[in-house]
């Protein structure tokens, strides 16, 4: 399989499209870290309302976390496809890929729904507001990766997502696994490893 | 939208080269480096103001040229405006203008996107402005503590104002923090190694790593407040058992780091303007490289030295305290190898060395005080009083401002093709020197004997009434500098001297090309074999003053200014607490994105 | 000292297989993770041993899907100073909460 072709020369011989997005990526990890660090700092001081003994649902959020793995694996393939010339395969890693990410989200929307059925609101206490901004944020960039993913899509169906392509596609993949990292951040520290109420 | 094969332009290329339409849809570097010099000048000028009334409130014992409410707005604008709004985007005008030339290439990386960075920040500085429009300018300091600034205690708009615009801000810095570190890691002209680049250009790479880093952590900051003020969160909620230290250590986390992203692009300038009026190469190239590259990493680990009083406990106030000293080691590291440049050299005491002489003096003094806070016992003293602010003047105005005025006047030919005029250079030079001094040196004093920060006014049995008038007539000769200096401006536009290639004698490569430089700045692509390469034989090969081949161009387009639009509407729906707007601007700028994504556009 | 851009690779690419082969991995370890969580006797070591699993899956979806192993050492850099930085920031905040104390 080939590396993506830079568009120009470069004083690295490296893409720069490719480079500015390990950038914003590496300024991405500074958003969740802070965002992670105070969901810590808070966990157990929350005064009253539901805990994370409460209300986590360990089972359903495996379940999404393993979509959202093998929406990666779906992603790689996709690429792989693209870079390959497969139009077909193409279409339909990408399509799985986004669809994955779909599933995700309709997790995430059960689960807030039925939090806040249980009680547990951005407003009710630490946890809440901290939980929900958390994982708020990371199904908004999930979100924004699904939209990502369905134009490339439609660039395929249109016959404009040949392998000199690859780059964006590429890119649009590092994207996506950078969101699924930080999911297994956030299944680690807020779901698994549950300290006091 | 069109592109054009300058070099040898057809009439009708260059007819889109003057008017209103082609600033708008510009995506040349020179350009915006311009639109970010200007929009930040009078941003500097707005701050200026402010502070002026301040210091004219402050002149006399219980003054009354304003009330307290409009006391806090005031120190609060004219900080926010200056970090900001002045000192970041003057900064950026100089990234924009000089490090493509600096490095040889005919533009950054990403000009729609260095476009869109200057657009966001127009808007967002209108924004944040626009406050003082609705008798509602942020009020909190320009640190907007927690829980003073919650929707309990600020129920106007001043704080959401304050918020929004920041953020809005935040987006600007990111993208061309991103856009510049690309421009200088990949866009360098061949031989132009890292060890080969201008100093400035290195200390904005080293500048641009701590934007991308350290912003972040003031969106999650302000992302925080903004909830807790619009959805109820609790974050910053003592009552819900949230900890107000937590808005202190992440607006700090960020607020430090800040702090160098304002003054190692003016060590990069004041690096690059010694050796020229000294014809002597900068001694100790580098380690005066691998100081501010460790200024930058460390930079991260002294935060809280910014929370002495905090009750942080022994443990935290000592890591940091000894972190704190650490860091004055690369800063004094520059300092000796700054004189050492000048020392033995052929002196030359144009405008652009007294500035960064000048500077070297003043940032010798601020980092003085900044030394003395590094010390718990001592910081418990000076802390929140003026003593603080001596430092903060001493280092920003002495140092940054003074930094950026040696690179205006240095620049200014390159960019313009006329000298400044050199007695009216010398003369803001001295009126500003002594307005500096007059103005911040005194607040050393009536600090440590006991004025706070941030009171509109105070009594006569402080005793301090006569500094604080010395310090007020210090700051109007420092205001009054600056009209010296729009005066210049004028002037030199219509009699000023014509500048060539390289009317200093520098050595780096923006004195290579014309003044102000073709469209396409380099006819050919420089061949660099030196550090110095107007300074070194066979140091660059010849650039010939017509390109022997046609050069492409990029042309102008307008979905950065749309997209940057649409961010502006986000906030403004925001701020109306307009639900339907906010989503209109989020539409807004999707399509916008897309249409930029999908236009042809050829770098 | 302009390099020519990376065209067709001369470096070792993961196939689909090699993608499959991590996807099972990512896989068996999310079982093991949930499956720790529910053992009582592993209460005490919970933490650390998560963290060491899930740091895991991160470097290895880093390394394979996002193809840092095979790419310039210069994306490595650019992606773990960053990182380095909001793991000290994450440490230091729970320090200074007094998280640990």
């Amino acid at each position: 399989m080939t590396q993506a072709v830079a568009a120009h020369h470069t004083s690295t011989g490296l893409d720069n499209k490719k480079l500015a997005f390990w950038l914003f990526i590496g300024s991405e990890c500074l958003l969740f870290g802070s965002l992670i660090a105070t969901y810590l700092v808070y966990e157990g001081r929350s005064i009253s309302g539901p805990t994370t003994h409460e209300i986590l649902n360990i089972p359903v959020t495996s379940i999404s976390t393993f979509d959202l793995l093998m929406s990666s694996l779906a992603m790689v393939l996709a690429l792989a496809a693209v870079t390959r010339g497969d139009k077909l395969w193409s279409r339909v890693w990408l399509a799985t890929t986004a669809g994955l990410g779909v599933v995700f989200l309709g997790f995430q929307a059960y689960e807030f729904v039925t939090f806040v059925h249980e009680g547990l609101t951005l407003q009710v206490n630490l946890f809440g507001s901290t939980f929900f901004t958390l994982t708020g944020f990371h199904g908004g960039h999930v979100l924004v990766g699904v939209i990502w993913l369905l134009t490339l899509f439609v660039r395929s169906l249109q016959g404009k997502l040949g392998p000199d392509k690859a780059l964006n596609v590429e890119i649009a993949g590092l994207y996506w696994h950078f969101v699924d990292v930080v999911w297994i951040v956030i299944f680690t520290v807020v779901y698994l490893i549950q300290t006091s109420a | 939208m069109a592109t054009s094969a300058a070099g040898h332009e057809p009439a009708v290329a260059s007819a889109k080269r003057s008017g209103v339409w082609s600033w708008i849809t510009t995506t040349d570097h020179k350009r915006i480096g311009i639109l970010y010099g200007v929009t930040a000048f009078t941003f500097f000028l707005m701050g200026g103001v402010e502070a002026l009334i301040i210091r004219a409130q402050l002149a006399r014992p219980n003054g009354t040229l304003v009330d307290a409410e409009t006391y806090n707005q005031l120190f609060t604008m004219h900080g926010t405006t200056m970090v900001f709004l002045a000192i970041m985007p003057l900064s950026a005008a100089f990234f924009n203008y000089m490090i493509p030339l600096q490095i040889g290439a005919r533009d950054v990386a990403f000009p729609r996107l260095n476009a869109f960075s200057y657009w966001v920040f127009l808007f967002g500085g209108l924004f944040l402005s626009a406050s003082f429009l609705f008798g509602a300018a942020p009020n909190g300091g320009w640190f907007g503590y927690a829980n003073l600034t919650s929707k309990a205690y600020s129920p106007g708009l001043n704080i959401d104002f304050w918020v929004l615009g920041l953020q809005v801000l935040g987006i600007a810095s990111i993208a061309a923090g991103i856009n510049f570190i690309v421009t200088i890691v990949n866009l360098r002209a061949p031989g132009m190694t890292l060890m080969r680049m201008p100093v400035f250009t290195w200390m904005s790479l080293v500048t641009q790593f701590i934007v991308v880093t350290a912003f972040p952590v003031i969106t999650v900051a302000l992302i925080f407040l903004l909830f807790d003020r619009f959805f109820g969160t609790n974050f910053y909620n003592v009552a819900a058992g949230g900890d107000l230290l937590l808005w202190q250590h992440l607006f700090w986390l960020f607020g430090h780091p800040e702090v160098y992203i304002l003054i190692l692009p003016t060590m990069g300038i004041v690096s690059e303007v010694l050796p020229t009026f000294s014809r002597k190469p900068l001694f100790g190239y580098a380690v005066v490289v691998y100081s501010g590259v460790l200024i930058g990493v460390m930079g991260w680990g002294v935060w809280s030295h910014h929370m002495f009083a905090t009750g942080l406990g022994p443990v935290a106030d000592s890591v940091f305290s000894a972190t704190t000293m650490l860091i004055a080691i690369p800063t004094g590291v520059k300092i000796f190898n700054w004189i050492a440049t000048m020392w033995g050299g052929r002196i030359e005491l144009k405008t652009p060395m007294l500035f960064a002489i000048g500077f070297i003096a003043m940032f010798i003094l601020g980092g003085l005080s900044g030394v003395m806070h590094s010390s718990p016992p001592s910081d418990l003293q000076q802390t929140d009083t003026y003593f603080v602010v001596a430092h903060i003047h001493y280092v920003l105005v002495g140092g940054a401002i003074m930094g950026i005025l040696s690179g205006i006047y240095y620049w200014w030919p390159k960019m313009f093709g006329k000298v400044l005029h050199e007695g009216m250079g010398k003369a803001h030079w001295l009126f500003m020197v002594v307005g500096i001094n007059l103005s911040f040196f005194p607040m050393h004093l009536i600090g440590l004997l006991g004025m706070p920060r941030r009171i509109y006014t105070y009594d006569t049995q402080l005793g301090l009434d006569t500094m604080n008038l010395v310090s007020t007539v210090g700051a109007f000769i420092l205001g009054g500098s600056f009209l010296i200096f729009l005066y210049n401006v004028w002037w030199t536009r219509k009699n000023g001297l014509r500048a060539g290639n390289d009317p200093w004698g520098g050595a780096t490569l923006e004195w290579a090309v014309s003044s102000p430089p073709p469209e396409y700045n380099f006819s050919v692509i420089p061949q660099v074999n030196s550090r110095l390469p107007l300074w070194t034989a066979n140091g660059l090969n010849e650039i010939p003053e017509v390109p022997p081949e046609p050069i492409h161009v990029p042309g102008g387009t307008y979905w950065p200014i749309l997209t940057a639009a649409g961010i502006l509407a986000l906030a403004v729906g925001a701020i109306m607490h307009s639900l339907w707007i906010v989503l209109g601007g989020v539409g807004f700028t999707v399509f916008s994105i897309y249409r930029w994504a999908f236009e042809p556009f050829e770098v | 000292m302009t390099e020519s851009p990376e065209s067709t690779s001369q470096h070792a690419h993961p196939t689909a297989g090699a993608y499959l082969a991590v996807a099972g991995v990512l896989t068996v370890i999310t079982l093991v993770e949930v499956g720790i969580f529910y053992v009582p006797a592993f209460q005490a070591i919970l933490a650390p041993v998560l963290i060491i699993l899930s740091a895991t899956k991160f470097a290895l979806v880093v390394m394979f899907y996002m193809h840092l192993r095979h790419d310039h050492p210069l994306f490595t850099g650019v992606f773990v100073l960053p990182l380095a930085i909001a793991l000290a920031v994450v440490v230091a905040l729970l320090l200074l909460f007094g998280v640990f104390g």
